[in-house]
């Protein structure tokens, strides 16, 4: 807790740095990746970021410094020439491009890799936190480097930000935005050079391995929430921001922990959350929806069954024992009272003793349910050559979904029929 | 000089197992799903080494291994039922699942021996100091080797058996099913080859370099042939090539011996890529020859 | 070969209903072809003229409906059915010669764990024969035309030695000489018997080449002898665009993820 209230209070001007440092790294991210992600690049920022490693050994080893001012050209020169390789090795050769991905993604971090160890054997002072590359250790950030990630940071979240049109555009029809005479292929470079940027000050804080997740997840995260692009990039951000400040914090309190792998857990929890509880596109959210869809069926078919037996005699408000019910229409015996019960509490049957009958407003449903099915298989015969033995289940599951416009449309196609094909009166309201 | 023999047998055998499966990987289009997996068993390996507190082989490679295929579903129901675009269900799953190990390795950091750069580009130098007397006629032998040895032969035993269905399946999965060959299953059995190779050869080459020796050999060897039984053997013969030339390269520069094979890997791919006498630089465009 | 009852129908399709992401792409199909005859599935683009072969080859998940082959499952009759993907499903730069593709048509006769034997191998030959191809058995399928690539997947085919064949689209791409050696060879196929189902992606010698059609846009048009039923008002029916009200009940489904069939 007091870890909580010091880490909050950013007294200690460290703290400050780190964080900010991290805040402007994770919202610079979770902008460019947005866009990576609605290209589908997701890969091709794993890539780049393996990739940068031998940049930064090699810029290491030509200067002897750490200074962000050598070591960030150095990276984003062999990101973009990790590109390059990706894009000849898929257009000179019958290599697909996940195998080029892969390949460059591996040999680019084995020389990284190899150059890392020699480094190590060799002792240079200085080399001691070159590996934070590998796993990130934004507490080791000094006072220069944030400034400088600061920097290219907003530069790059202002450049989104003025381009947001285009590059929406190209991401979404390619072919339009040439056709219209925007320079689709200025902009594609310009977004790239853009992702190597924010996967080379990215690296910092999540390291090399994980900074795939820092561009992608967030933008992950927030395509399960809108389909506005705009609100995307805002619940992005949010994200990444968010999961940012909890990995500081948390290496802030237990400085044995890794800040990159934590900051990365709690953006693929919040992926994980979204997937399974977004109320439009979530994975329970389909199985509720499932369940009810299921229980309308039940219910309704109750009522059609109501009024079916009610069509007999003529009698629509008669009284009936759930057993007269059931020999109608075979239902579960559980099922069957379930039913009659959520029925009765929407007021479409009501109880006496143990009978029950429908109300007005269910004997209007169960006709229509019973319209419908009708018009339907109706229409199956008429329009789709469908023979009248094998248009009755089609018809079952279609009158409990129809919508009142698809209703109507049907009605006026048909022109108010009285019979359907089995020579059955079509009741109308 | 033991030592010599030891660490480039076991590297060969490493590259053998990895070179043979790649091929499958790179013409069913899966090189990142076997990058995912290879990630994605580190918690695995953490969790079998919590369980069993010790490199028991046997328990890390059924942990493991289990979380590797346990990948393979995991990346498939968020693309089928989340609806999540296949390169983002591989990224998001294999960083969420190495982010855990990594964590797990730091809480558990006094239980488990195992350090974080070893995770990346393992210790090839160690092998031959950890070993085991299989016969009692015989010297001991590193386990690693041993290790490799077993997955290797159940891997040609596989290839031996069942590689019409594997060829098959990669080739044209729709005529399988349609002659009655279920698809899934023999996908299941490449991934859990690859899961077990991942995790066997980890602790020797760790999780990332492993990805080399999957795709690169393989991906050289596409370059040169276009006869698949000789497209796996020469991927074996790239394989080991490097596995011992890598060996010396890293011997004379004093780096990790892992990042070198891949590194001679990666030259080799480079020369088949200009130099091929089918698909090379040098050739004239197969494309233009055809129209 | 072919089956000992010949008035047994080869296909038989009872209600059946496909759906790709809750969308009905195929709506209560119903039809029976008898055995022995050449037959073409026409329609115009996103009619299921694909999704009706792949859902008889057992690929697709069925809504609703069955289907049988000699009156039999398609697991009892497996060996009776050959299918030919559309050319473009499959990676031509797979490192394997044409040989090896036909040999494939025999894998499903061989067990297991068995290994190809000479006579396949012998087989493998007498199909490409067949189709014109046994000079270009070792040749490597990258290097081969559409036509040729097409008179490989014929010749795999081939192979299977089964009595009822379904091939999607074998006509897309190719030649205007294979188009002829393939129609030719379907036809001598059907004089000794055998019953194939063909997709056919245009109008064009439609008469001349089949002597049975299924005419489909989503719901089945027609289904018959071609002389009986190859009219303007079928075609009409056919090509004159989807049903409206069946297309807007189609996009609800998938919209809402309604669930296809009430159980």
């Amino acid at each position: 807790m007091e870890n909580l209230i010091d880490f909050f209070s950013f007294s200690d001007p460290n703290v400050r740095y780190v964080t900010l440092g991290i805040i402007f790294i994770m919202a610079c991210a979770a902008m460019v990746g947005t866009f990576t992600f609605l290209t589908k690049k997701s890969l091709l920022g794993d890539a780049i970021a393996h990739a940068v490693l031998p940049g930064i050994c090699l810029g290491f080893m030509l200067s002897g410094t750490k200074n962000p001012l050598v070591l960030i050209p150095a990276a984003f020169a062999f990101g973009w020439l990790s590109l390059i390789c990706i894009n000849f090795i898929t257009y000179r050769s019958r290599i697909k491009e996940d195998t080029a991905i892969g390949l460059v993604l591996s040999v680019f971090f084995a020389v990284g890799i190899f150059l890392l160890t020699i480094i190590q054997k060799n002792g240079n002072a200085n080399q001691s936190g070159l590996d934070h590359f590998l796993f990130g250790k934004a507490a080791a950030l000094v006072m220069e480097d944030i400034i400088a990630f600061s920097i290219v940071a907003l530069l790059l979240m202002l450049l989104t930000l003025f381009l947001f049109k285009e590059f929406t555009l190209i991401s979404f029809d390619k072919d339009f935005a040439l056709s219209s005479g925007i320079p689709v292929r200025t902009l594609e470079i310009l977004q790239t050079g853009m992702i190597v940027l924010t996967v080379v000050i990215g690296i910092q804080a999540v390291g090399v391995v994980l900074m795939a997740a820092v561009l992608i997840t967030p933008a992950a995260v927030a395509r399960y929430w809108t389909d506005n692009i705009k609100t995307m990039l805002a619940i992005a951000l949010i994200t990444g921001v968010f999961s940012g400040i909890a990995g500081a914090y948390l290496s802030y309190s237990a400085p044995n922990m890794p800040t990159g792998p934590w900051i990365v857990i709690f953006i693929s929890t919040l992926a994980l959350l979204s997937f399974f509880l977004s109320p439009k596109k979530g994975i329970i959210n389909k199985i509720l929806k499932q369940k009810r869809y299921k229980r309308q069926i039940q219910d309704e078919n109750v009522l059609k069954t109501l009024y079916q037996l009610g069509e007999k005699t003529n009698q629509f408000f008669l009284s009936q024992q759930e057993a007269n019910i059931s020999d109608k229409r075979f239902f579960a015996k559980n099922i069957l009272s379930n039913s009659l019960h959520r029925l009765m509490r929407n007021g479409f049957v009501s109880k006496q003793k143990n009978a029950w009958q429908l109300t007005d407003a269910g004997k209007l449903r169960g006709q229509r349910l019973v319209k419908i099915h009708r018009l339907w298989e109706l229409y199956l015969t008429t329009y789709a050559n469908i023979a009248p033995d094998h248009v009755h289940e089609d018809a079952d599951t279609i009158e409990h979904f129809l919508t009142p416009e698809l209703e109507a449309a049907l009605e006026q196609q048909l022109n108010f029929p009285e019979k359907d094909p089995h020579q059955t009166i079509i009741p109308y309201q | 000089m033991a030592t010599d023999f030891w660490i480039i047998l076991t590297a060969s055998l490493v590259s053998t197992c990895c070179a043979i499966l790649g091929c499958y990987l790179i013409l069913r289009r899966m090189a990142m799903i076997g990058d995912a997996i290879s990630h994605a068993v580190l918690p695995g390996i953490v969790l079998a080494f919590l369980f069993t507190g010790s490199r028991d082989s046997v328990t890390m490679l059924i942990g493991a291994g289990a979380v590797g295929i346990f990948t393979t579903f995991l990346i498939e129901f968020f693309n089928k039922q989340a609806k999540l675009q296949a390169d983002a269900a591989i990224g998001v799953t294999f960083t969420w699942l190495f982010a855990i190990g990594v964590v797990l390795i730091s809480v558990f950091a006094e239980q488990v021996d195992l350090d974080q750069d070893c995770v990346l580009y393992g210790e090839l130098a160690y092998v031959p100091l950890d070993t085991i007397q299989v016969f009692s006629f015989t010297n001991e032998i590193p386990k690693a080797s041993v290790v490799m040895l077993v997955i290797l032969i159940s891997i040609l035993l596989v290839i031996r058996l069942f590689g019409k269905q594997l060829l098959i399946t990669s080739f044209d999965p729709a005529y399988a099913s349609s002659i009655g060959i279920a698809t899934t299953i023999w996908h299941y059995v490449l991934m859990s080859m690859v899961s077990a190779t991942t995790v066997a050869s980890f602790e020797a080459v760790g999780a990332i370099l492993v990805v080399a020796l999957l795709i690169v050999p393989a991906a050289t060897a596409y370059l040169l042939t276009d006869d698949f039984s000789l497209m796996m053997k020469l991927s074996i013969a790239i394989g080991v090539l490097a596995s011992v030339s890598g060996y010396y390269l890293a011997y004379w520069l004093d780096g990790s011996i892992a990042a070198a094979i891949a590194i001679v890997c990666g030259i080799f791919f480079s020369l088949a890529l200009i130099f091929s006498p089918t698909q090379g630089l040098f050739k004239k465009s197969k494309k233009m020859v055809m129209h | 070969m072919a089956n000992t009852n010949l008035n047994i129908p080869a296909l038989e399709i009872h209600d059946l209903t496909v759906a790709f992401d809750r969308k009905p792409v195929l709506w209560n199909i119903d039809l029976t072809l008898p055995q022995g005859k050449l037959v073409g599935i026409i329609g115009p683009n996103g009619a299921g003229k694909s999704t009706l072969i792949k859902s008889v080859m057992g690929l697709l998940p069925l809504s609703s409906g069955y289907i049988k082959l000699f009156d039999q499952d398609l697991e009892t009759v497996r060996n009776k059915v050959s299918y030919v993907p559309q050319r473009n499903s499959v990676d031509w730069d797979f490192p394997v010669s044409v040989l090896d593709v036909v040999l494939m048509g025999r894998y499903a006769g061989l067990g297991l764990f068995k290994s190809i034997r000479p006579a396949d191998k012998e087989m493998a030959m007498d199909c490409l024969r067949k189709v014109g191809m046994e000079n270009f058995a070792n040749r490597q399928i990258s290097q081969l035309s559409g036509g040729q690539q097409q008179r490989t997947f014929l010749a795999r085919s081939l192979a299977q030695q089964a009595d009822v064949y379904f091939m999607d689209e074998p006509f897309a791409g190719v030649d205007a000489a294979t188009e002829k050696t393939i129609i030719q060879l379907l036809q001598n196929m059907t004089q000794q018997g055998k019953t194939i189902i063909v997709v056919h992606h245009d109008l064009h010698a439609v008469t001349s080449y089949f002597d049975w059609l299924i005419m489909l846009n989503t719901r089945l048009v027609a289904h018959g002898a071609t002389a009986e039923i190859f009219n303007r008002e079928n075609l009409q029916h056919t090509y004159g665009g989807k049903l409206t009200l069946l297309s807007d009940v189609g996009e609800l489904f998938k919209r809402e993820e309604l669930p296809n069939r009430e159980k």
